[in-house]
């Protein structure tokens, strides 16, 4: 007799059910988690080893310790488009559709699956990071008699900066979905995520009237998203920490809503 | 009738597989995928769009310079107001001066001067140079840094011979710095060492600057009796009467600072007072009288430049300097043209994806081994796709720069921020360089296509170690040391082709990438990425022969 799945459960557990084993019985997914953390923690381990105090001041340890993020979001956008470009490259789409017609459903649980798989590779990577910056840096000379405590979570901006940096490769993560179901083509998708993230910083770090160098550091999803990351000299910052956040989970929800509409309106 | 059984055979003549068959089946694919086709142009246009956008971003001329005097030393562009004397108001303050070269010049110290007709020479004993600088500890309330003892590496006192006292005149001077020892400069940009050490009442220094016709000599001497010659220059059409005398300078302090957003700079205007004495003139100076000026209109140097006189003893007091305009892209000291190419970037990610789906693509619908059956010598194969996205890609990429330089140009000439002058052969090598950085990244995206065979892991690769090690370097926390061998190591080395700042060593200021200095060689830069591309099409051929397609 065929067996049928039991009415009793619901289209949007199954369809969770479905994303996660896709995603964990692939090669490609676990690998890119794994250089994602792994590349956070040493390009991370690699700045705060390489930064030494200077006597001006104005250095935040805090965020020379994070800057692997900028490096791991990479790889965290690719695990997103792939997600979702794989199955347009291989057809997969066809069959995922016929499975849970509902559309929104499937971008949900897709969603659902890529962020907590991020969120776990995030949470390794930047407590590595803070780990390392905590082992590393009083040796650059960021030391209490320089007044620079060790890093420790149990300070409030350090544990905004850590967990904000992991909110942020989520945000990523969801971003690059959402472009890639817009796009449909992993290697466009990735193309159009690593510009929103990396132009923005170049234009900025180019253009010399400072009220445009602002004006884009403040829209930028990036440098605003990353804002999260810093302690000191908050005044200075185009836009404060969680105002960044919510800058980049702007774009986050645009490139979602965008991408679910056009995954909607076209046909597979 | 024919025989039913007879084979089809092709009417094309049969023969080796040649070379340019693979081009053509190769240009062929690229030039059929409209997909592909709208990447390329999109690089194009976007790396045009971008430069216009960015040359719109721009300050005018007078902005952020202009207010200089009140804005204290919080914002890095009143270091150049103060700088280059081109931050006093009215029109003719928005031009900064241009020196014989062409160059953007500071022209702005004190100058104590008589007429000099025909040939001559003027000697001085110079017993102290001391000064001011602004002191360490910025004011919290943002205002400019108190003034404390000290003097400014690069702050000169010592003798000038120029063509006239207007601003960017032709000139030679001999002098003593603050801590490079004695040196001979001319036309702002030229500068020969001589004999190393300062000046005080112990051990003082004599100088001679000697006309000759269109030759000037500028010796030195610790003692007043043995001279040496420092340097011998050549001011071209000298007219026969020049203005000459004593001078001091003394360039803005530069200090570092760590922001949350990159180095940036800041500092303030310095004063330097010299001592002179012993002036002896030889040869037709009709006025028998010195006349002290501040040159240059800047209202901040000028406050601080004044003279003393007592018995044939003169101290000078200036501030500002003589030398080439420097400071780059943060201090917007002039457009440059590499920022008329900022749009390198989108064209550049444009660029990688259509390279890397030049072959990814293949793998992916299974072409990959019809390409290698046409072709099975899977070198020549390889060897093709990289000419032919190399070629086109280096065709749209020039057409692109061209366009954006030619726009930034334009949009200068029309009101906008003045361009920084550079010669046609550094413009020539900034375009083509250009095209071929976007050209080699293709073929180098085209190689990590083969070997990784996955679109989005090899596009996010490249453009990772092309673009995210440019972003450290220039916009992030990174010390000073770790951004230059970030731009010696990897990839983003090659944007070194793009620069036209030149580097002087007699000025002080942030040679970092920030403000668009690379630590490399144009071509040096280049060749970086050129090794990487050639190591990446080197293990793609390894993995293509031991690999089945």
């Amino acid at each position: 007799m065929s067996r049928r799945p039991s009415p009793a459960r619901s289209p949007l557990r199954d369809a969770l059910h479905a994303e996660w084993t896709k995603l964990r019985t692939v090669a490609g997914p676990a690998w890119l988690l794994l250089a994602a953390a792994a590349s956070t923690v040493a390009v991370s381990a690699a700045s705060a080893a390489a930064v030494t105090h200077s006597p001006g001041g104005g250095q935040d340890p805090t965020r020379i310790a994070l800057t692997g993020v900028q490096v791991g979001q990479a790889l965290v956008a690719v695990l997103a488009v792939v997600a979702i470009g794989g199955e347009y490259s291989t057809r997969m789409i066809g069959a995922t559709l016929t499975a849970v017609p509902s559309r929104t459903t499937v971008l949900f649980a897709k969603a659902t699956t890529v962020a907590a798989a991020v969120l776990a590779a995030g949470l390794v990577g930047v407590l590595g990071s803070v780990l390392a910056g905590r082992l590393l840096l009083p040796a650059g000379g960021f030391t209490p008699e320089h007044g620079y405590a060790p890093l420790s979570l149990a300070a409030g901006p350090t544990l905004r900066a850590a967990a904000g940096s992991v909110l942020y490769l989520v945000l990523v993560a969801l971003l690059s979905l959402g472009v890639a179901t817009a796009v449909r083509d992993g290697a466009a998708a990735v193309g159009v995520v690593l510009g929103l993230l990396y132009l923005f910083p170049v234009t900025a770090g180019l253009v010399a009237d400072p009220d445009w160098e602002r004006r884009l550091r403040q829209v930028s999803p990036m440098e605003a998203g990353l804002a999260v990351q810093s302690t000191v000299a908050l005044p200075d910052l185009p836009v404060s920490p969680w105002g960044g956040v919510a800058v980049l989970a702007a774009w986050t929800a645009a490139a979602l809503l965008s991408g679910g509409l056009l995954f909607h309106l076209r046909d597979a | 009738m024919t025989a039913g059984t007879t084979p089809y055979r092709s009417a094309l003549p049969g023969g080796p597989d040649r070379f340019r068959h693979l081009l053509h089946a190769e240009w062929t694919k690229l030039r059929t995928v409209p997909g592909w086709v709208a990447g390329l142009v999109a690089a194009a246009l976007l790396t045009v769009l971008f430069g216009v956008l960015a040359a719109a971003g721009m300050p005018g001329p007078c902005a952020g310079g202009a207010g200089g005097p009140a804005g204290g030393a919080a914002d890095p562009g009143d270091v150049r107001a103060a700088e280059d004397g081109a931050g006093g108001a009215g029109d003719a303050a928005c031009t900064p001066p241009v020196g014989p070269g062409g160059e953007t010049v500071n022209d702005s110290f004190y100058f104590v001067h008589q007429p000099l007709e025909g040939d001559g020479s003027i000697t001085v004993r110079i017993t102290s140079l001391t000064g001011l600088v602004p002191a360490d500890d910025l004011p919290d309330d943002g205002g400019p840094p108190a003034m404390e003892p000290g003097v400014e590496p690069w702050a000169k006192a010592g003798l000038i011979v120029r063509e006239d006292t207007g601003q960017g005149s032709p000139y030679a001077a001999v002098m003593v710095t603050g801590d490079h020892g004695v040196r001979m400069q001319h036309d702002y940009v030229h500068d020969t060492a001589g004999g190393p050490g300062g000046v005080d009442d112990d051990s003082p220094r004599w100088l001679r600057l000697t006309r000759s016709g269109d030759t000037l000599t500028g010796h030195e001497s610790t003692d007043g009796r043995h001279w040496t010659e420092v340097a011998t220059v050549h001011l071209d059409d000298l007219p026969a009467t020049v203005e000459a005398g004593l001078f001091v300078a003394s360039p803005s302090a530069t200090h570092v600072d760590d922001r949350p957003f990159g180095l940036s700079a800041s500092g303030g205007p310095t004063r330097g007072t010299g001592v002179f004495d012993q002036v002896d003139l030889v040869g037709s100076w009709p006025r028998d009288g010195w006349r002290g000026d501040h040159m240059g209109d800047d209202p901040v140097t000028s406050s601080l430049g004044e003279m003393g006189e007592d018995g044939g003893r003169f101290t000078l007091s200036g501030s500002g300097d003589i030398g080439p305009a420097v400071g780059g892209q943060a201090f917007g000291s002039g457009r440059t043209i590499e920022q008329s190419l900022v749009g390198t970037f989108p064209g550049l990610i444009a660029v990688v994806v259509v390279a890397t789906m030049f072959v990814t693509a293949e793998y992916r619908r299974g072409l990959m081994a019809t390409t290698l059956t046409a072709g099975p010598r899977r070198g020549r194969a390889l060897a093709a796709k990289a000419l032919v996205i190399g070629g086109v890609t280096f065709a749209v990429a020039l057409a692109a720069a061209v366009a954006s330089v030619v726009v930034g140009e334009r949009m200068a000439r029309s009101g906008g921020p003045a361009l920084s002058p550079v010669g046609t052969l550094t413009v020539v090598r900034v375009m083509v360089g250009t095209a071929a950085l976007l050209a080699v990244a293709a073929v180098f995206a085209l190689a990590v296509g083969v070997v990784l065979r996955r679109s989005a892991a090899a596009i996010t690769a490249v453009v990772g170690l092309i673009v995210l090690p440019y972003i450290l370097a220039t916009a992030s926390v990174l010390p000073g040391d770790a951004s230059d061998w970030l731009l010696r190591l990897t990839p983003a080395a090659a944007f070194s082709i793009q620069q036209t700042l030149p580097v002087y060593h007699q000025v002080s200021n942030l040679y970092v990438p920030a403000n668009g200095y690379y630590p490399l060689a144009p071509w040096a830069g280049f060749a970086v990425l050129g090794a990487y591309a050639v190591a990446a099409l080197a293990l793609a051929a390894r993995l293509l022969h031991r690999r089945d397609a």
